[in-house]
């Protein structure tokens, strides 16, 4: 079960996006992001789609793989689309008992729907192009200026590439743990509310456990090896843009253009009907 | 026979980026009161198929019988068959919890269903076994020493009195005394008690002196299930799975290479010295 939870992993693969400098993809998901709550017409997401299935297309991940993402936040999506398309007040189109729907409810319930997918699979591409250790380099190189102002960005990061490198090997010994339990007939399914919390226990204090041994044997591993911040500490392999960064700046700065245009147009009343 | 599979497949991840054949087309028989030594590389599979032994891990294709059942059939019992075939897991001192050891031991056999005094006395019994002696039955099983509380573990599962023991790599990083102690441990629950016994270890030394019968995985697998002295006669193919005999057969083909009259199917230091005096008796 704990398998089919896509968002935030890493689907290796050889493609440009995969190369790409990992702040490039920060920048450009981060516009992405933005842009999806610009608009209020269909128009928009035309651009949008466009630039998001072209990026889909290059990053060589099987879009079954992409979408399967969207399973571990069905629920919230549901949830989201169901109480815009019935609850929201408007004039009426369309009623069936107690139910009815309006058209103000079926465009927002339309808009969230399409805004709250793209906004998971948006985020969840560049999980899949990028390994949690670029990521996290690449968050500390953009970030830096930050440490003028006396924020420690560089344990900052350390601390997230730890919390990123440990989730699956606790979601590892989770399961080691789990068998070894099940092994001497412990039954995590059954039972009511209390007695599956109390089943937990066998499981729980394990594992804690061994999150704090680990948590100690690697603080005694990083200070073996003389690690003390981040101060005049150089990288093994230092981020720097290559030709293609530059390309995929060009890119997304186009893609800023064509949706402020886009947006301006709104703005103006030309693509009201759209 | 007590366990049967018949052509058992497993897939890891199957239709990921991430997908692995670890099991490929396993099949064996394993009688009752075997001592049966497991042995493989590292990422061969020997944890999987033994994790398919008492239904931790489902087959992809294939059927396991235990005891003439398919453990597969609609409404079989895998509780009852996860007490009837205890697994000791590598590093079992990692899955303690409670506040005592003698709580500890008493979770399985309360598992089970059984009243408390039953599983009390089976959690004693099995503690006895395991030479846990009676002034640390209150005490907190992260006090004890490594070795303690390996066989505070064991116990857990013992207490469950299975039919078959299966044990995955049960003295990996203990000392010589604690490893001596818990193998034969293992050995009087075998002769004894009559349980099955599937040992996984990597090593040589432990299989040879133990086991009836050897498996040996290799991918996923199952590559020799023949007894232990037959299985080191091909010492050379197990070097290319990276694996070994034990050192005594190799010095018994050096002393052959060099013209001795000896025959080279010892396997522990015992037999050999027996032959290499028989040798040494008719070369005067």
């Amino acid at each position: 079960m704990i398998r089919d939870i896509t968002i935030g992993q890493y689907y290796p693969a050889d493609s440009i996006l995969h190369r790409l400098d990992p702040r490039v993809k920060l920048l450009g998901t981060f516009l992405f992001i933005i842009s999806l709550f610009l608009f209020k017409s269909f128009f928009g997401y035309i651009v949008v789609f466009i630039f998001f299935a072209s990026a889909i297309g290059l990053s060589k991940v099987p879009l079954r793989f992409i979408l399967r993402g969207m399973k571990a936040v069905l629920v919230l999506f549901i949830f989201t689309v169901f109480f815009n398309l019935f609850f929201l007040p408007g004039e009426e189109i369309f009623r069936w008992g107690i139910i009815r729907i309006t058209d103000n409810g079926l465009y927002k319930a339309l808009f969230m729907g399409i805004r709250l997918s793209f906004l998971i699979l948006g985020s969840s591409l560049m999980t899949f192009t990028t390994t949690p250790n670029q990521l996290t380099d690449g968050l500390e190189k953009a970030l830096k200026p930050l440490n003028y102002i006396k924020v420690p960005v560089h344990e900052i990061a350390m601390m997230m590439s730890i919390a990123l490198r440990f989730i699956p090997i606790l979601m590892e010994e989770t399961d080691k743990i789990m068998k070894a339990q099940m092994a001497r007939g412990a039954d995590f399914e059954t039972g009511g509310l209390l007695k599956r919390a109390k089943s937990l226990i066998p499981l729980l204090v394990p594992l804690f456990v061994s999150a704090f041994r680990r948590a100690n044997d690697l603080a005694m591993a990083m200070e073996a090896r003389c690690y003390r911040g981040g101060t005049g500490r150089t990288k093994m392999k230092p981020l720097c843009y290559k030709g293609r960064d530059y390309a995929a700046y060009t890119i997304i700065a186009i893609y800023l253009g064509l949706i402020i245009g886009t947006k301006l147009l709104e703005r103006a009343g030309l693509l009201f009907y759209l | 026979m007590q366990i049967i599979f018949d052509k058992v497949n497993y897939i890891y991840g199957k239709g990921t980026a991430f997908e692995r054949h670890a099991l490929k087309d396993i099949s064996f028989c394993i009688n009752k009161g075997e001592f049966i030594g497991l042995i493989g590389h590292t990422g061969s599979g020997k944890s999987t198929l033994i994790q398919h032994m008492n239904g931790l891990i489902k087959a992809s294709s294939g059927s396991i019988y235990f005891n003439g059942e398919d453990i597969y059939a609609q409404g079989y019992n895998m509780k009852q068959l996860r007490s009837k075939v205890g697994l000791v897991f590598q590093y079992p001192e990692h899955q303690l919890f409670e506040t005592t050891v003698f709580k500890d031991v008493v979770f399985g056999p309360l598992n089970l269903g059984l009243d408390k005094l039953e599983a009390e006395l089976r959690a004693y019994e099995a503690l006895r076994m395991v030479g846990i002696s009676d002034d640390l039955l209150d005490a907190s099983p992260f006090e004890l020493s490594g070795g303690q509380k390996r066989r505070v573990a064991i116990a857990g599962v013992l207490a469950m009195k299975p039919e078959v023991l299966i044990l995955d790599e049960p003295t990996a990083g203990l000392d010589p005394r604690g490893r001596d102690d818990i193998l034969d441990q293992v050995t009087k629950l075998h002769e004894e008690a009559g349980m099955t016994i599937i040992l996984v270890t990597h090593s040589m030394e432990d299989v040879a002196c133990y086991c009836d019968r050897l498996f040996v995985m290799n991918n996923g697998e199952l590559v020799f299930q023949n007894p232990t002295k037959e299985v080191f006669a091909h010492y050379k193919e197990l070097e290319e799975m990276h694996l070994a005999a034990p050192q005594v057969t190799y010095v018994m083909n050096m002393l052959k290479e060099k013209g001795w009259n000896v025959s080279c199917d010892a396997t522990t230091v015992e037999e050999a010295r027996d032959e290499i005096i028989r040798a040494l008796g008719s070369m005067h």
